[in-house]
């Protein structure tokens, strides 16, 4: 695939060193690690070296905390389950009305079973508010869910201080750090973070593989029953191969960590302001003093995302949008509107999410090639007259049911 | 990525008679900027004639917006306006090849704005009675406002009884969890509880089927028959069942074959006995999905 890619907060390539490294466990290493004979042996090793990769890219303190799931989603599931069913007596859950649909769909359900949960709303430029949580912390949380950085504007949550928070209340803290891990160095031995979601494929190993971390003596109830693999707490044979290549990716990640916050963050701030600077009523949405290295949302003021996407791909330029018509859905992202950007800007929100793979020539390109497109979307918005938005915009055009 | 026609992207990569048009003198502007699909249609109308001499459009929306208002402007010009008003949300679809089913909203704007453009023309004022709801059946694009209403008026009480009546949920299922719900919150209101082990009231047809028993039935049919038009290269798909009518299309070599008539008069014979109702056969050309929104 030729093309410009930066829509790496939706998945990323995974790395050529990663596919070799996992090759030989399609073939000759397909045993199974739990088998007494030597097929399987080789095979527990290799996970087990994986494993101690995860541990390193975490800063975790014991290999044992590192549970090998499926996927992100699913280590938000368990993780989320297991804090309630360990804890019966708790019934509410405080989380933030960004999270990722992981967390908010699972809450909603959990909300049918008769458990309260609090949203923590965000102000406009994405951030959490922790007076509102300190007083919402009780004896009655059985799990607080915060995700680490946002997927839409790479915002940072203070989550090691939420954690602290939630800890001295009696509460158990998750973060879902599936865009944060691989672009932020963590060091979770030293924090009071008892739960936290990695999603494999988010740096650049595959898809269908994740991590839940849960730090020794937290008290645990399986999501998954059955087999011993995973020390009982995730049955379900092992994804060998991909539990290796995540293995990999680990490691690697660990290695370019400084690249990704000098290099990436250089090229991201590069695109952010060429496209700033050419765009008329275009802004940064989210916290730009506080987020991923990575990642740039923009907004454009009165078109509409989709359309911008797929002029963008003919130029075969790969991004994302918070618009409603890109998911199918009725309402535009619900972190823009958590934010309180208005609909004519929040339809128009575009997010570049960059990786170590990015060059300066991408960069360069799609500075050249975003100002056209959106002038040629505006001249045919009823918002727009000429070079710039109507005199009122709002009045210029305001359609049946609104 | 949707999955947009050629005529789709088309239309959308280069939009006809997009821009203001300086001496409209009908515009009508519908649409939701909550939901981001929103449309301004302009139209020169000769006062004598009602001809629609020139019709522009500025959309603040998607791909499939930009496309459904490019085609009905292309659509309506030179009509009457009595003519253009004939044009349905299906017909701007069908000119653009078909549209996903979550885009099908895009072609009812359309309609409605040229509903509004002409009623801005003739000086009257037009009311919206429309509303729209997310989607919950996408194998028959059926949204939860419609579900909702349909639930209310006539005191539906089962996922079944709520197939029967709009078609949601007939076709994969996966929407069922959608249906309980709105089934749940609807029953409630009205002082009852859902219970889905409860036995559904059952319409039944002619035949003596629910309307499921029968989709079911014709799809074994054409399954039966399916071999034989393989074998030539061609191949059948159920596409709607409206009352005694039974829409099929006819794909590959059977598309225009010569003994096309010839065989579906075969497959509606077969289709009579099974059922033992009197059906008609109607072959269209037109993809599943959308030719179901027209029910």
């Amino acid at each position: 695939m030729t093309g410009i890619y930066f829509d790496n907060n939706a998945t990323t390539r995974v790395d050529p060193a990663v596919v070799e490294a996992m090759l030989p466990y399609f073939t000759e290493q397909f045993g199974n690690p739990s088998s007494m004979h030597s097929f399987g042996n080789k095979v527990g090793l290799a996970i087990k070296k994986a494993r101690m990769q995860v541990q390193e890219l975490l800063g975790a303190e014991f290999d044992s905390e590192i549970i090998f799931t499926s996927c992100g989603t699913e280590s938000d599931s368990t993780a989320l389950i297991s804090a309630l069913k360990a804890q019966p007596e708790r019934k509410e859950i405080i989380t933030t009305t960004v999270e990722h649909p992981a967390i908010l769909t699972l809450c909603t359900w959990l909300e049918k079973d008769g458990y309260k949960v609090h949203y923590l709303k965000v102000d406009g430029k994405g951030r959490l508010d922790l007076e509102e949580y300190k007083k919402l912390l009780s004896d009655q949380v059985a799990v607080v869910s915060v995700m680490w950085a946002n997927n839409e504007t790479g915002t940072f949550f203070p989550v090691v201080e939420m954690a602290e928070l939630a800890h001295a209340a009696g509460a158990m803290f998750h973060t879902d750090a599936v865009q944060a891990v691989g672009k932020v160095p963590l060091n979770l031995k030293d924090t009071k973070i008892d739960m936290l979601s990695v999603s494999g494929h988010k740096l650049h190993a595959p898809k269908g593989i994740g991590v839940l971390y849960l730090k020794r003596g937290v008290r645990f109830r399986p999501l998954l029953r059955g087999g011993h693999q995973e020390r009982g707490r995730r049955a379900g044979t092992e994804n060998t191969t991909s539990i290796v290549g995540l293995g990999k990716a680990a490691e690697m990640a660990m290695e370019a960590m400084t690249y990704e916050n000098t290099e990436v963050a250089r090229l991201r701030d590069k695109l952010e302001v060429g496209i700033l600077s050419k765009v008329p009523r275009s802004f940064v949405t989210g916290n730009p003093e506080d987020r991923l290295p990575n990642t740039s949302n923009i907004a454009f003021e009165f078109i509409e995302g989709e359309a911008i996407l797929l002029l963008l791909n003919k130029f075969g330029i790969a991004a994302s949008s918070g618009s409603a018509c890109t998911s199918g859905s009725l309402e535009p992202s619900h972190v823009m509107r958590a934010m309180g950007i208005p609909y004519t800007a929040a339809h128009g929100t575009v997010r570049f999410s960059l990786s170590r793979y990015s060059t300066e020539a991408e960069v360069d390109r799609v500075i050249q090639v975003v100002p056209e497109i959106i002038a040629q979307l505006r001249k045919l918005s009823p918002y727009w007259e000429g070079d710039g938005p109507a005199a009122e915009p709002e009045k210029a055009f305001a359609p049946t049911y609104a | 990525m949707w999955d947009y026609s050629d005529k789709v992207k088309e239309h959308f990569f280069q939009p006809r008679n997009a821009g203001v048009l300086a001496d409209a003198n009908g515009v009508g502007d519908v649409g939701s900027i909550s939901c981001g699909d929103a449309l301004r249609l302009m139209l020169k109308v000769e006062p004598e004639t009602d001809i629609i001499l020139d019709a522009h459009f500025q959309t603040f929306g998607c791909g499939s917006a930009i496309a459904s208002s490019s085609a009905l402007t292309e659509m309506i010009k030179g009509k009457t306006l009595d003519e253009a008003l004939k044009v349905s949300n299906q017909d701007i679809a069908d000119y653009l090849d078909g549209l996903p089913p979550e885009k099908m909203h895009c072609s009812v704007m359309g309609r409605e704005a040229l509903q509004a453009a002409v009623a801005n023309y003739r000086g009257e004022v037009w009311a919206d009675d429309h509303e729209e709801g997310a989607l919950v059946c996408k194998c028959f694009a059926i949204d939860a406002v419609l579900i909702e209403d349909t639930i209310r008026a006539n005191n539906l009480s089962s996922v079944q009884d709520v197939t029967n009546y709009t078609k949601a949920g007939g076709g994969c299922s996966s929407c069922h969890e959608g249906i309980e719900e709105i089934l749940a919150k609807v029953m409630t209101e009205r002082g009852e509880s859902f219970k889905p082990g409860a036995a559904p009231k059952e319409e039944v047809s002619a035949s003596g089927m629910t309307n499921l028993q029968r989709i079911r039935k014709i799809e074994a049919v054409l399954e039966s028959v399916r071999p034989q038009l393989r074998r030539d290269g061609g191949d059948i798909e159920l596409v709607d069942v409206d009352g005694k009518t039974i829409y099929v299309n006819m794909t590959g070599a059977c598309a225009g074959c010569q003994m096309e008539a010839l065989t579906l008069q075969g497959i509606q014979q077969k289709l009579m006995e099974e059922l033992k109702e009197f059906i008609k056969i109607v072959p269209t050309k037109v993809s599943s999905l959308t030719r179901a929104m027209k029910g």
